[in-house]
């Protein structure tokens, strides 16, 4: 028990001091990298409660997918700069009451979310009943989600489809006089059309670009 | 003083997995050069101990004793941390791989998914390399390398699921033993090209080594790291293909399972089966690499997104049709 709660304690002061860094450090690829430290702490604390294949998911899709194209995109463009006049303006109290309205937000939802373990115990005992420890944590999820939510799991994904076509058909943009490369056209060429032999005559020469 | 022998007792296994690993990956940086030596008739490192045996720690000496160059315009912290990082992901991953039923450090439910979120993690020693260094070739280098890992993790999630379907558990050991009748490269032969192709792309390995095409970018991201440093990228990379290998391995090619199951040769154990196959598809590797001329990165993309994602997604919907109509769907 004592060894569990070091890790537990070590993961959740790792993941809230770098959750802080996020918005505390000042150059902004640095904060992507407490945010990826995050992540990552974060997976480790849901592999510490048993759920361990939330925790590698957690892994593939943020750390391994979603944050290298933050770290794409707050390398490319410059937002480091963007920021900084950003903040230097005077009218940036603007932003304040809104930040702090959404974060009430989340405060209030997270409040409602833990009262609700707490008056309601059966939810522990529900959750109880679907994890045997003879069944893997995969199974069961995959049981419940293919079973008994099939039909929102596969409306989530479509929303997600959908979505990744809207993203392509907004940004995809045909520009003309951009030459192209035709794969079949390249292997289907002759020796008939590239090379042709020809008589030179004597002080005569022959034209070749026409 | 119970909890002292536990913490012993796992460092003893883990120096017992890692040292083997380090000197094997020493060792199979010296097969890589005699293998690309010996196909273009020449004869490779063949004088430092016997066959050149002892190259690689000739290289390594040399590597600790030369100056550790940081460059004074790159970010220090992030330049330093880029090598430890790749290195040690390669190291980690071997934690899960079993080398027989009993032999495997770490036995977890998700072993195949640990290996590959560890997998999709070793960019981001490529990304933090080619940024610290402030400097513009490692940048392009590591931008080329990421999109390219990324890309090619897809195909090789796809080709995971296709096992994965086959065997009907995350644990590695499982998919072993579901090999016991029938290796899946048999009928899961199209992926296991897929798989070994994309693992060619995913280990920046040629001839999709674009990320360090010495032509352009000088050597891609290594290019402002020097001693040590160097050394370590060097380490991680090949230990990163090796792990490759022993990945193909054991999803492909049934593990620690002998391939000839019958009395003199189930004497020999699994971990020597195990070692021969990641060897026989280490040589695939380098044999790859001294034939096959170098990609082009549009030529690279196309591959990866337009070729094996859709063939590996059809062979989902094959396998899994053809499980379900024959009612071979291993549940339990």
């Amino acid at each position: 028990m004592i060894a569990h709660s070091i890790f537990f304690y070590t993961f959740s002061l790792i993941a809230i001091v770098s959750a802080i860094m996020v918005t505390a450090s000042k150059n902004t690829v640095h904060s992507v990298f407490f945010l990826i430290l995050d992540f990552i702490s974060i997976s480790c604390l849901f592999i510490m409660i048993g759920a361990e294949f939330l925790g590698m998911i957690m892994l593939i899709v943020y750390v391994g997918a979603v944050a290298v194209l933050f770290l794409f995109v707050v390398m490319m463009l410059n937002v480091a700069q963007q920021k900084n006049q950003w903040f230097a303006a005077k009218d940036s109290s603007k932003h304040i009451p809104v930040g702090l309205i959404i974060s009430t937000l989340i405060f209030v939802e997270i409040i409602i979310v833990i009262s609700g373990w707490k008056y309601k115990p059966e939810i522990f005992d529900i959750n109880n009943s679907l994890t045997q420890p003879s069944v893997s944590n995969t199974h069961s999820l995959g049981q419940i989600l293919y079973t008994d939510y099939i039909h929102v799991f596969q409306i989530s994904g479509m929303i997600l489809l959908v979505a990744m076509i809207g993203a392509i058909v907004l940004t995809f943009r045909q520009r003309a006089g951009v030459k192209r490369q035709s794969y079949i056209k390249q292997i289907s060429r002759e020796r008939s059309d590239g090379v042709e032999v020809l008589e030179v005559q004597t002080n005569k020469g022959v034209r070749i670009d026409d | 003083m119970e909890y002292l022998s536990i913490v012993f007792e796992e460092v003893y296994k883990i120096l017992f997995l890692l040292v083997p690993v380090l000197v094997s990956v020493a060792m199979i940086v010296w097969l890589d050069r005699r293998v690309w030596a010996f196909v273009q008739k020449r004869q490779g490192p063949n004088v430092v101990g016997p066959f050149g045996l002892l190259q690689s720690l000739a290289d390594a000496l040399k590597y600790i004793f030369k100056e550790m160059i940081i460059p004074s315009s790159s970010n220090k912290v992030i330049f330093i941390l880029a090598p430890i990082v790749t290195m040690t992901l390669a190291l980690i991953a071997w934690a899960v791989i079993p080398f027989s039923a009993t032999q495997v450090l770490a036995d977890i439910n998700v072993g195949i998914l640990y290996l590959f979120a560890v997998s999709s993690l070793g960019v981001y020693g490529i990304i933090m390399g080619g940024w610290a260094s402030n400097s513009k070739y490692p940048f392009l280098g590591a931008i080329r390398s990421a999109a390219q890992m990324v890309s090619y993790e897809v195909s090789i999630g796809v080709i995971i699921i296709n096992v994965l379907l086959c065997v009907g558990s995350l644990n590695l050991n499982d998919i072993v033993l579901a090999q016991q009748s029938m290796w899946f490269v048999i009928p899961l032969f199209p992926m296991f090209v897929i798989f070994f192709i994309s693992a060619l792309a995913e280990t920046n390995r040629p001839p999709f080594d674009l990320p360090e095409a010495e032509a352009e970018l000088v050597a891609g991201y290594q290019t402002e790291y020097s001693g040590m440093m160097y050394a370590m990228f060097w380490l991680g990379e090949y230990a990163n293909i090796l792990l490759m290998c022993a990945m193909g391995a054991i999803l492909f090619l049934g593990g620690w399972l002998s391939p000839l199951a019958f009395y003199p040769f189930t004497l020999i154990p699994g971990a020597i089966w195990l070692i021969f196959k990641i060897l026989l598809l280490f040589f695939l590797f380098a044999l790859v690499k001294a034939i096959v001329p170098r990609y082009r990165y549009d030529q690279l993309m196309r591959l990866g997104w337009k070729v094996f994602l859709p063939f590996s997604l059809i062979w989902v919907v094959l396998t899994a049709s053809y499980l379900f109509y024959f009612n071979l769907l291993p549940v339990n």
